[in-house]
C-alpha cells in the first residue's frame, strides 16, 4: 500500500496539516502536497478511471504530464472538471471528485467495456456507426453522447476572474530548471531585459533530486545552495522578471509566446485573478522545458502502482510518498536506477532492478548491486493486479513473455527513457532530429523557427535540447555522469504475443495499445497523422506527452521504416489545457465587446426598448408598453407612423464625407448611379457593389458643396464601406485629390415620419420646411428648436418624412423637443421592426435581406440605378459577365400568401421534379417577410426564376413546420404604389 | 501573430492592429476587358510556399495601406514599403534574392 515515510519530503511542511475531501470523503495532507502525493499519502492510488476501458487508473507521473490522474476540483461555480491531481496543489478544504466512474471509483459500471475491449478495436466508431442511417438518431448518438465527454462542465457562471498580462522582453526563458536559471543568467548579465518562468512552485528541476541522489555538486555547491544563490542573482538585477507558477504554453509567429499562470488555485476566493494569461513578445524564447520520461510497453503497464520511476522518486524525495511497501524497478536505462537508490534510501523494498540490456555496467548499476539489490539483465515484465499492482512476472526480454520468475510488490517503477520537452520548439515549426543511440527526438540548432528577421527566434537548452546529463553546461566542472547507453524497448518482451499486446498501454488516457497501433497499420493507416487519429493515439488532454514516442516507435516497427521516417504529430499550442476564462481573460459580461451607444440610447433604455444588436450598436427592435408583446408593439408603430407622427432613432446610419477636387469623379466609380450630375443642395439613392458585381451597400447622397459629398450607409456597413473607400483611393486610384472621413458618430439623426412630421418641425421652428422650400430629396442646412440642424427631406416609410441632423451632443435635447411637439399627434417612436415594415410595405430593398453577396442590383430591379452613361464604376466589369447576364437569375417580386397569413423567412419555393440528391428543385426564396399592418395581411418580397414575367402565378413554399405555404406572385410594392403620400 | 513595420508612421504593428489585404501588385482589369484578363485580376492568386508580396492595412493605426514582402513559411519579413507602387523595390527583391538564391514571384526573382 502507497504510504508516507517517516522521514524526508523536501517540499512538506509536516506540522502544517491540511483537510481535504476526495469523492467526498474526508482526508488529511500536509502543507506543500499535491493532492495526488496526499492521497497516495493516504493510502489511495486509484484515482480515476480511463476514458473508453474505465479502467482502474493512479497516477503515472509527478506532473503536468499526467494522462490517468484526472479528477474535478472546488465547488459549484468554482469546480473544474480534468485537473491533474499530480500538479494540483492542495489546500484547505479542497474537494476533489473522482471521474468517468458511475456509481464509484471502486465499483464501476463502465468497467464493463474493459471486457468487450476485443470488440472495442482501433477505428472502432468508424467501423461500426455506419449504417442504416436511421439508426444516427435513436441508437448511435444516444449512445455516443452517453459515453462521450470528460468530467462534467462546472455549475453557474463562473465565479473567479481572469486577466491577461502583456509583456515585452528581450529574452523569454521557459523552464527554471538549472539550464534555465543558466541561461537566463547570461543573457541578464549581458544586459538583456529577461523573463524567467517555471510551470513549478520551486526553482532547479529534476537536478536538485537527481544531483542528490548522485551525490555530485555544481559549480563547488550543493545543488540546492546554487540554484538559491542564483535566484538571488536574477531576483537582485532590474533587467530580471521571475515568476513561478508560470507555464509556457505556445509559442507563435514573430516572438509571441503565451504563457499560463496560476495564482489563486491553492487559495480559491482569494482578490486576485485565479489564472493569468501572459502575451509576451520576445527577441528570443529559450525553451529549458527538460525532458519527460517515458513509459514501457509492458502487460498491465496501466494498473494503479504502475508509474514512472522518475515520478517515484519525485514523490519519495520531495514528498516522503512511496507508492508501495516494495517496488519493483523496471527499466532499459541507467537513470531508473537512482530510483532504486532513492527507494532504498527511504527505507523501502526493491526486490529487484529489472532491465532490458543484457549487462549493466556504470557507477549507477554499482551503487545497486553494493546496497543489495538484485539486477536482473536481459528481462522484461508484465504487472498482474486489479486496482493496484500485485505481483510482476519477469520474463526473457526477447521471448514470448513466458515468466521465469515472479516478485510480489505493490508498485512497479519503469522508465523506457527520456524524451526532450521538444513542444515550444516546434509549435511555429522548428524541426527535430533523431538520436538513434538515445532513442529521442531533439532539435535541431541549424533548423529553428525563424522571427522577422530570418534569425531563429527559439533556441532549446539543456535537456530540452537532448543535453540530459547536462554535459554541456559548465555548471559540472569536470564531472561527467557516465551512464551506460540505454536499450530502446518499444514492447516488452520484444516476441510478446496477441494477448500481451492487448494489454500494453500507449496511451492511457484514450486506452490506446500497442495492439491498436499495429491494427491501424495493418489496416492502411501508415501515416502518423492517419494512426493518430484512427485509433485517438495522442488525442486525449494530456496530448500524448508519454505516448507518441512510443506509439510511432510501435507503428515504426510495425510497417518496417525508421522511427525518423515515421516522424512526430504536430505539436500545437497550448502546451497543457488552460481554462477559458484565462482565454476570455477580462472580455466577459459587460466588457466582452464595446458597447456602441447613439446619443439617445438611454431614453430609448428607460422607455421600453426591446433591444436588438446590429453591429456594435444597439437598436430598439419595437419599444414595448405595458402588457404589451412584440408583434402588438411594432403594429402600433407602424401604424402611427403611416396616420400620424412616427420618430427614428436613425444615428447608428453611416454618414461618410467624400471631399475635394476629384470627388465627383471618385463617387462615379464608388456607386452604380451618376453622382457627378447631382446638384448641390439635392439628394440621391446610390447603390455600391463589390469589384465582383454584388450589390454591397446601399444609401443616400447628399451633395453638400461642389468638392464634398455626404454618403449616408446601411448601420452595419458604415466602417466596411470608410475602409472600402480608402483601399480603392490608396491603392487603385491614388493619384486623385480626395479626401474621406467617417462621421457617423459625430451626427445624431432623426427621422420624422407621418402626415404630421412636417406641422411637428414647424411648431419647433427654426427653418422652412413647406415644400415650396424644401421639396423630396432636397436637404438645408438652419436651425430646429434653435439647434444647429441639417434636414434631408428623404423618406424610408413612403410617408412625408424629414431627416434632421444635429450635433451628437444635441441629439437627446431634439428627441426631448420632438415629443413634446409631438404630443398632440400623438407621437410614437419606432423602433427597426417598425422601420423594416414600412420600407417592406414599399417594396423597398434592405441590405442583408434581400442582398447576400450573391445578388446584383438587375436581380433587383433596380437597372434605373445603375448608370449606362458611366464607362466604369467598381461592379461594371463584374456585371458584364454571362452568369451575371443569364435570364434565369432569379428575380425580385412580391409575394402574397392566399390565406393571408405570414410566409416562412427564408422559404423555398419549389418547383417540378427533384435534383441529384432527390431534394425538391426550387425555383425562389423569400427575402423579407412580414404582418402588415397597415393592410392587414401577411407581405413578402423574393426573388424567383422569371418572377416579373409571373405575376398571379402561385408558389408553393414549404416550411419546416411540414405545412406548405402557398404564395401570389405581386408587385413588390403593397402600399402607395404612385408614391403621393411621401410628395405632399 | 506577425510584426510588421508600417511605412507611413513608423509603428511596429502587432498583427491585431493590421487587417490583411491579399496578394500585392495586382492590375485592375475593368470594363471592356478579356474574360481571361478579368477573371486572373478577381480570382487568380499566386499561392507560393516561398517569398510572397501582400497587402496590409494598418486599420488600428494610421489607416493606411501597404505592401510586405514576407516569406510565407518561415514568416521571414523582407520589407515593407508604401501601397503606391507597381513595382517591388529594388532593394527588398535583392534581399530576398541574398536570402533565397533563385526564388521566383510571377515575374520577379531570380533568372539563371
Amino acid at each position: 500500500m502507497s504510504h508516507r515515510l517517516p522521514t524526508g519530503g523536501r517540499r512538506l511542511t509536516r506540522s502544517r496539516r491540511l483537510n481535504f475531501t476526495f469523492d467526498g470523503k474526508a482526508r488529511e495532507g500536509v502543507q506543500g502536497d499535491t493532492l495526488a502525493s496526499a492521497l497516495m499519502a493516504g493510502g489511495q492510488v486509484l484515482m480515476g478511471r480511463s476514458f473508453k476501458y474505465h479502467r482502474p487508473r493512479g497516477p503515472v507521473s509527478a506532473g503536468h504530464e499526467e494522462p490517468n490522474a484526472l479528477v474535478g476540483i472546488g465547488q459549484g461555480s468554482r469546480f473544474e472538471p480534468n485537473q491533474r491531481a499530480t500538479a494540483a496543489v492542495l489546500h484547505e478544504g479542497m474537494t476533489a471528485v473522482s471521474q468517468n466512474r458511475f456509481p464509484t471509483l471502486e465499483n464501476d459500471i463502465g468497467a464493463v467495456n474493459a471486457k468487450l475491449s476485443r470488440f472495442l478495436p482501433a477505428g472502432f466508431y468508424y467501423k461500426t456507426f455506419l449504417w442504416p442511417a436511421s439508426f444516427w438518431k435513436s441508437v448511435y448518438e444516444p449512445f455516443i453522447r452517453q459515453s462521450a465527454g470528460l468530467g462534467r462542465p462546472p455549475e453557474g457562471e463562473d465565479a473567479d476572474r481572469y486577466e491577461h498580462f502583456h509583456f515585452h522582453c528581450d529574452v523569454a526563458v521557459v523552464g527554471g530548471g538549472v539550464a534555465g536559471i543558466e541561461a537566463a543568467l547570461n543573457a541578464a548579465r549581458e544586459g538583456k531585459r529577461v523573463l524567467l518562468m517555471e510551470q513549478d512552485r520551486v526553482w532547479g528541476g529534476r537536478t536538485i533530486t537527481d544531483a542528490g541522489i548522485d551525490g555530485i555538486e555544481l559549480g563547488g555547491q550543493s545543488p540546492e545552495a546554487w540554484v538559491e544563490d542564483r535566484i538571488a542573482e536574477l531576483a537582485a538585477m532590474e533587467n530580471v522578471t521571475l515568476r513561478l507558477n508560470l507555464q509556457g504554453s505556445g509559442v507563435y509567429d514573430h516572438g509571441y509566446l503565451t504563457a499560463y499562470e496560476w495564482v489563486t488555485d491553492d487559495r480559491p476566493g482569494a482578490d486576485a485573478p485565479r489564472h493569468r494569461l501572459w502575451r509576451i513578445r520576445t527577441g528570443l524564447i529559450v525553451t529549458a522545458t527538460g525532458a519527460i520520461e517515458r513509459p514501457l510497453p509492458f502487460a498491465g503497464n496501466d494498473i494503479p502502482g504502475v508509474m514512472l520511476a522518475s515520478a517515484v522518486r519525485d514523490y519519495v524525495c520531495d514528498y516522503a510518498v512511496s507508492p508501495g511497501k516494495r517496488v519493483v524497478v523496471v527499466t532499459n536505462n541507467d537513470d531508473a536506477y537512482r530510483t532504486a537508490l532513492a527507494l532504498h534510501g527511504a527505507g523501502v523494498e526493491v526486490p529487484a532492478v529489472v532491465d532490458a540490456r543484457p549487462e549493466v555496467k556504470g557507477p549507477l548499476a554499482a551503487r545497486v548491486r553494493d546496497a543489495g539489490i538484485e539486477i536482473l539483465t536481459a528481462s522484461g515484465i508484465k504487472a498482474l493486479g486489479g486496482k493496484k499492482v500485485s505481483e510482476v512476472k519477469v520474463c526473457d526480454i526477447d521471448g514470448d513473455g513466458t515468466p521465469t520468475r515472479t516478485l510480489r510488490c505493490a508498485a512497479v517503477a519503469m522508465s523506457g527513457g527520456w524524451s526532450p520537452v521538444p513542444h515550444l520548439w516546434s509549435h511555429c515549426g522548428g524541426k527535430l532530429l533523431w538520436d538513434e543511440e538515445r532513442a529521442f527526438f531533439y532539435p535541431d540548432p541549424d533548423r529553428p523557427p525563424l522571427g522577422a528577421d530570418g534569425k531563429g527566434m527559439v533556441a532549446a537548452v539543456g535537456a530540452a535540447a537532448g543535453d540530459l546529463t547536462l554535459s554541456e553546461s559548465g555548471v559540472l566542472g569536470q564531472v561527467t555522469l557516465n551512464e551506460h547507453a540505454m536499450r530502446p524497448v518499444w514492447i516488452m518482451p520484444t516476441g510478446a504475443g496477441p494477448e500481451l499486446r492487448s494489454k500494453m498501454f500507449l496511451d492511457y488516457q484514450n486506452d490506446v495499445k500497442v495492439s491498436d497501433v499495429q491494427l491501424a497499420a495493418r489496416e492502411g493507416f501508415v501515416s502518423v497523422e492517419h494512426a493518430k487519429r484512427y485509433t485517438t493515439l495522442g488525442m486525449a488532454t494530456d496530448q500524448g506527452k508519454l505516448s507518441n514516442i512510443n506509439g510511432l516507435a510501435v507503428l515504426a516497427g510495425e510497417v518496417g521504416s525508421p522511427i525518423p521516417q515515421v516522424g512526430t504529430t504536430t505539436f500545437r499550442p497550448p502546451y497543457v489545457p488552460i481554462s477559458m476564462g484565462a482565454i476570455a481573460g477580462e472580455a466577459r459580461g459587460k466588457i466582452f465587446q464595446p458597447l456602441r451607444r447613439t446619443p439617445i440610447h438611454d431614453w430609448h433604455e428607460a422607455n421600453g426598448a426591446d433591444w436588438e444588436p446590429v453591429g456594435h450598436w444597439r437598436r430598439p427592435y419595437t419599444y414595448l408598453k405595458e402588457g404589451e408583446d412584440r408583434e402588438a408593439a411594432v403594429n402600433r408603430e407602424v401604424k402611427n407612423a403611416r396616420e400620424s407622427l412616427g420618430l427614428l432613432d436613425a444615428s447608428t446610419l453611416g454618414k461618410i464625407i467624400v471631399k475635394g477636387p476629384d470627388a465627383g469623379r471618385f463617387m462615379d466609380l464608388l456607386y452604380t448611379n451618376m453622382m457627378s450630375t447631382l446638384k448641390v443642395g439635392r439628394c440621391r439613392y446610390g447603390l455600391m457593389c463589390s469589384e465582383n458585381g454584388f450589390l454591397m451597400d446601399d444609401g443616400v447622397v447628399a451633395r453638400l458643396s461642389d468638392d464634398t459629398f455626404l454618403c449616408h450607409t446601411t448601420t452595419g456597413g458604415a466602417d466596411r464601406i470608410h475602409a472600402h473607400m480608402e483601399e480603392w483611393l490608396q491603392t487603385e486610384w491614388w493619384d486623385m485629390k480626395v479626401y474621406t472621413s467617417n462621421v457617423t458618430e459625430q451626427w445624431a439623426q432623426i427621422a420624422v415620419v407621418g402626415p404630421n412630421a412636417r406641422k411637428t418641425l414647424e411648431k419647433l421652428g427654426g427653418m422652412d420646411v413647406s415644400k415650396e422650400a424644401m421639396a423630396f430629396m432636397d436637404w438645408a442646412d438652419g436651425q430646429i428648436a434653435g439647434i444647429p440642424a441639417r434636414v434631408f427631406r428623404i423618406s424610408f416609410s413612403g410617408e412625408l418624412s424629414f431627416e434632421v441632423a444635429v450635433p451628437a451632443n444635441r441629439g437627446r435635447e431634439l428627441w426631448e423637443k420632438l415629443l413634446s411637439a409631438g404630443e398632440e399627434f400623438g407621437v410614437t417612436p419606432y423602433g427597426t421592426e417598425g422601420l423594416h415594415v414600412l420600407r417592406a410595405e414599399k417594396g423597398f430593398i434592405m441590405i442583408g435581406d434581400e442582398s447576400d453577396g450573391t445578388v446584383i442590383p438587375q436581380d433587383l430591379n433596380m437597372q434605373w440605378a445603375i448608370s449606362k452613361k458611366k464607362e466604369d464604376f467598381i461592379g461594371k466589369r463584374g456585371q458584364e459577365r454571362i452568369h451575371m447576364t443569364d435570364p434565369k437569375r432569379w428575380t425580385l417580386v412580391g409575394l402574397q400568401t392566399l390565406d393571408g397569413g405570414k410566409l416562412p423567412d427564408g422559404a423555398y419555393a419549389v418547383a417540378e421534379g427533384t435534383n441529384a440528391n432527390g431534394q425538391r428543385n426550387t425555383q425562389g426564396r423569400v427575402t423579407s417577410t412580414y404582418h402588415s399592418p397597415t393592410l392587414g395581411h401577411g407581405i413578402a418580397m423574393g426573388l424567383v426564376l422569371n418572377g416579373p414575367d409571373r405575376m398571379g402565378e402561385v408558389l408553393e413554399f414549404p416550411g419546416t413546420d411540414g405545412r406548405v405555404y402557398k404564395a401570389r406572385i405581386v408587385d413588390p410594392v403593397f402600399y402607395d404604389k404612385e408614391g403621393t403620400k411621401q410628395d405632399v | 501573430m506577425l510584426i510588421l513595420d508600417c511605412p507611413y508612421c513608423g509603428a511596429t504593428c502587432d498583427e491585431t492592429e493590421l487587417t490583411a489585404g491579399g496578394e500585392a501588385h495586382l492590375t485592375r482589369h475593368g470594363p471592356g476587358s478579356e474574360d481571361v484578363d478579368f477573371e486572373t485580376y478577381l480570382f487568380m492568386r499566386e499561392n507560393p510556399k516561398g517569398p510572397h508580396f501582400e497587402r496590409w492595412r494598418h486599420a488600428a493605426g494610421c489607416g493606411k495601406w501597404f505592401h510586405a514582402a514576407r516569406h510565407t513559411v518561415t514568416m521571414q519579413v523582407f520589407g515593407t514599403y508604401p501601397a503606391q507602387t507597381v513595382e517591388p523595390p529594388q532593394e527588398i527583391l535583392d534581399r530576398i534574392s541574398e536570402a533565397h538564391p533563385g526564388w521566383s514571384w510571377r515575374s520577379y526573382g531570380d533568372r539563371t
